[in-house]
């Protein structure tokens, strides 16, 4: 697994690590009983403070995501279907709202919006 | 809670300056990073748990241990910006001299570490570098059982890839959750790093001490137009400072709602912090 830490991009390194290793949850590179690499070990490959780890760790656990073993480390639980059908349809609502923005500023018409995602669709193979 | 430093209530009064009620407190495990203008109090804080000072009142206890003068050394690596050492002496001099008072002195560890940073023993300290002096130390400092790093301007003055290689030296040293690092230091974008715990100290006195996560959460810079500010939030901008084309300065986080989109907010640095607190103390004055 990757994680690639910005600086500069405004958003808490806590936020990356977490939506880091949600995205490779979700696209199953990490899959259940995968070993997450230990707090003080990303720390110091990130050259982060382990604080800020730690706060990573435990949003993913208390998410559900991951279970921490005392004295062993974190693992990755098994995908709950519905946490991920509920992520899915997220970014699938963040994606047609972002596109129903783009048609009102184009001023695009409601049903030339729909027509295009039936096109899409097929093209895509989609149905 | 396993406490390397604990520090309560201290007070220390001189001409013209004094520490007022210092407490704060770092756990093992982790690196604290100690900051604040010039002058604030730091060195004078830092010399009271070294013990080289004492204190009017209060207490500074390592490691549970309440410092009385020359006590709590042996426990204690320190790495100042200038190493103590006779610039004449030859780097075996240096373990010589210094190797007597530690009783868990480690010969063998002390020339792995002297091999590991390029350290010649035939070369006078003299003929180091600032970054070779400052990894002189640290190998002392580690060949002696210490669990606590206590660290004054480490980094200044040395270049980006040795403080890089620094930083990496002391996340290591915390690493086995026995240690802890308190590192005094100007250069904030190492502390933004590695640092978990910031104390920040203005005028003598605690003006923060807790995660640098929090910190650095809970303030964001704000700046923009000045006519634009409501007239009963200006109070709550710190650090205000007008010039001719706006204004900048920093709030707390939970006021930004009370400023409109006109404003540029942003999250602050350590430095920004410093500078922002510092003139707000003067504008008060």
């Amino acid at each position: 697994m990757q994680i690639i830490i910005s600086n500069r991009s405004g958003i808490p390194i806590y936020e990356q690590i977490k939506t880091q290793i949600k995205e490779a949850i979700f696209s199953g590179e990490l899959q259940e009983d995968d070993l997450l690499p230990s707090i003080r070990q990303l720390a110091k490959d990130l050259k982060i403070s382990v604080i800020t780890t730690t706060r990573a760790y435990n949003d993913l656990q208390e998410e559900g995501f991951v279970v921490n073993v005392q004295g062993k480390g974190c693992y990755v639980l098994p995908r709950d279907k519905e946490m991920i059908k509920e992520n899915a349809l997220l970014k699938v609502e963040n994606g047609l709202l972002d596109a129903i923005t783009a048609a009102k500023l184009g001023g695009i018409s409601k049903s030339e919006v729909i027509q295009m995602l039936n096109v899409l669709c097929e093209e895509e193979n989609y149905e | 809670m396993n406490n390397i430093i604990e520090i309560d209530k201290l007070k220390k009064q001189y001409d013209g300056f004094a520490l007022n009620e210092v407490s704060f407190h770092l756990q093992a495990g982790y690196i604290g990073g100690f900051v604040g203008p010039n002058g604030a109090g730091k060195t004078t804080t830092i010399k009271a748990i070294l013990g080289i000072i004492r204190p009017d009142s209060g207490q500074v206890k390592i490691m549970g241990e309440e410092v009385k003068e020359g006590t709590a050394k042996e426990f204690i690596g320190v790495v100042m910006d200038n190493p103590f050492y006779v610039e004449d002496w030859r780097i075996k001099d240096v373990e010589a001299a210094v190797s007597p008072f530690y009783s868990q002195w480690n010969s063998t560890q002390f020339h792995s570490y002297l091999k590991q940073f390029h350290i010649q023993t035939n070369k006078k300290v003299k003929e180091l570098s600032r970054g070779m002096k400052v990894k002189l130390q640290m190998a002392v400092a580690l060949s002696h059982g210490a669990r606590l790093l206590v660290l004054d301007e480490p980094t200044s003055g040395l270049d980006p890839v040795a403080r890089d290689e620094i930083c990496g030296m002391l996340q290591d040293f915390v690493s086995d959750e026995n240690h802890a690092v308190l590192f005094s230091t100007h250069i904030t974008a190492d502390l933004e790093k590695i640092a978990d715990f910031i104390t920040f100290i203005s005028d003598g006195e605690i003006w923060y001490s807790g995660t640098k996560d929090e910190l650095l959460e809970k303030y964001v810079r704000i700046s923009g137009n000045p006519r634009e500010i409501p007239e009963n939030q200006k109070a709550r901008i710190i650090g205000y400072r007008e010039h001719s084309t706006g204004f900048e300065g920093m709030i707390q986080a939970t006021d930004s709602r009370q400023f409109s989109s006109k404003f540029l907010i942003e999250p602050v640095t350590l430095d920004e912090i410093i500078i922002f607190i510092n003139k707000g103390r003067k504008n008060d004055e």
